[in-house]
């Protein structure tokens, strides 16, 4: 086994850019994530099965099929769709969706973790239903779920390198390139493996700090 | 779609099957081994379990795949074939999660169990076969049910190496037609086929092992969704 230590400083650059694009991609797939996850929560509380029941099949249809196939299908379909976007806002999309279906769940159980006495109280307050929600239930909800939710964070990161098979240069797909390019596979494959294990545990610590704070 | 491109799509459903039996093998396998070492007594047995879980579940599914395929054979020079490369990757990989599984089941099992088992002058050997892990096994099922659908979408990676799985065979398919929404919706569909058996068979079993112990298996799909958001496969149990 040998070590180039030159390959890994010229991989550096490139490994920066790489970060730069799978925080971006992190983000974004979290926001879109949790937003789309509570919609989908809320549309499973309807009283309505014709809502219900064609949101419950799509999203467990989403959440039991591969992360990497949904990407093929909206990076290649919906061009032929006439529908043309950028390969970045593709993967944040793909991600985002694929994880709003596990944050759905974390929801609703933060939801259902709610004592009923604060749905009474509610109800004897005479507050309307939107203030319900958002004055009551919801502020208590999501700070139940916030440790959840930032496990999910995580495995979000660890997927971002799926982003690569549609022409994403984040992190692998930048190791790749320079792999490619150099005939040195075992830095920049290292490196980045090493700078996952670093990121999600520090992330881990984090979230557990998060955890300590939040929920008492 | 002819009859020939449907050859190729079942070929490959047959490497994703092949990968999906071998990988969780050798994943339960791990989580088990690594999972006991975790509440071992001995510290050091601890804390390079410890390590050993930190490092494959931090790490992503698809750059340890990377790793063990092009690392692997410069570094060490172990050339594997394909099947064995991915296999090694992912078993490895959700081996990792699988030992949070254990480990938790493990540490749930009511102390009095082991304290009787004790009492009883049981070896440590013995408590775990015939008191401890009849208990804790069954309450593992429905995490690993979920983990083993994380694990099929797991394969689909290696696709990405060129493998011959679903995956791959549908790239081919859009290539051979030069459309793409077709193909990749049955693919979709075929994978959610088989995480559905998938999951009907965990059931069964979880049904058959709480039988055994005279507990029944928690029926409830609102119990299991929540479980399931607490211990995810990839990445979900961080906690």
């Amino acid at each position: 086994m040998k070590w180039d230590w030159h390959a890994v400083s010229d991989f550096m650059p490139h490994f920066w850019d790489g970060l730069l694009v799978t925080l971006q991609a992190l983000a974004l797939g979290s926001l879109l994530s949790f937003t789309l996850g509570l919609v989908w929560t809320l549309l499973m509380r309807t009283p309505t099965r014709w809502v219900r029941w064609p949101v419950g099949v799509v999203t467990e249809f989403v959440r039991n099929t591969p992360l990497l196939v949904q990407l093929f299908f909206l990076f290649y379909v919906l061009p032929e769709w006439g529908l043309t976007f950028s390969a970045l806002s593709t993967g944040v999309f793909a991600i985002g969706l694929h994880y709003s279906t596990y944050t759905m769940q974390v929801y609703r159980a933060g939801i259902e973790a709610v004592p009923v006495g604060q749905w009474e109280a509610a109800t004897a307050l005479n507050l309307p239903r939107r203030r319900t929600w958002t004055a009551v239930i919801l502020p208590q909800a999501i700070r139940r779920v916030v440790p959840a939710l930032g496990n999910y964070v995580i495995s979000m990161l660890k997927d971002t390198p799926m982003l690569m098979v549609i022409t994403v240069l984040e992190m692998l797909g930048q190791a790749r390139l320079f792999s490619q390019q150099r005939f040195q596979f075992t830095e920049p494959l290292t490196v980045i493996g090493v700078a996952f294990i670093l990121i999600s545990y520090l992330a881990s610590l984090l979230l557990r700090a998060l955890e300590r704070r939040l929920v008492r | 779609m002819t009859s020939g491109l449907w050859e190729l799509v079942l070929k490959g459903v047959w490497t994703t099957v092949q990968l999906l039996v071998f990988s969780a093998l050798l994943a339960a396998a791990v989580s088990f081994v690594i999972g006991l070492a975790r509440t071992h007594h001995r510290w050091i047995v601890r804390f390079v379990a410890g390590v050993y879980t930190e490092i494959f579940r931090g790490t992503s599914a698809l750059v340890m795949i990377f790793w063990v395929f092009f690392v692997l054979p410069v570094a060490f020079g172990w050339q594997l074939v394909p099947m064995w490369a991915g296999t090694l990757a992912l078993g490895l990989t959700y081996g990792a999660y699988g030992s949070e599984i254990v480990r938790g089941a493990l540490n749930s099992v009511d102390p009095a169990q082991k304290e009787g088992g004790i009492a009883l002058s049981f070896t440590p050997a013995q408590r775990m076969r015939l008191i401890v892990l009849p208990q804790a096994v069954p309450e593992m099922i429905p995490s690993f049910s979920n983990l083993l659908i994380e694990l099929l979408k797991g394969t689909a990676l290696v696709s990405v190496m060129g493998m011959g799985d679903l995956t791959f065979s549908a790239n081919l398919v859009r290539l051979a037609l030069q459309q793409s929404a077709e193909i990749y919706t049955y693919v979709l569909l075929i994978y959610f086929v088989i995480a559905f058996v998938l999951t009907r068979l965990m059931r069964g079993l979880e049904k058959r092992l709480k039988a055994g112990i005279g507990r029944e298996a928690g029926t409830e799909p609102a119990a299991r969704e929540l479980k399931r958001a607490r211990t995810t496969g990839v990445g979900g149990g961080v906690a």
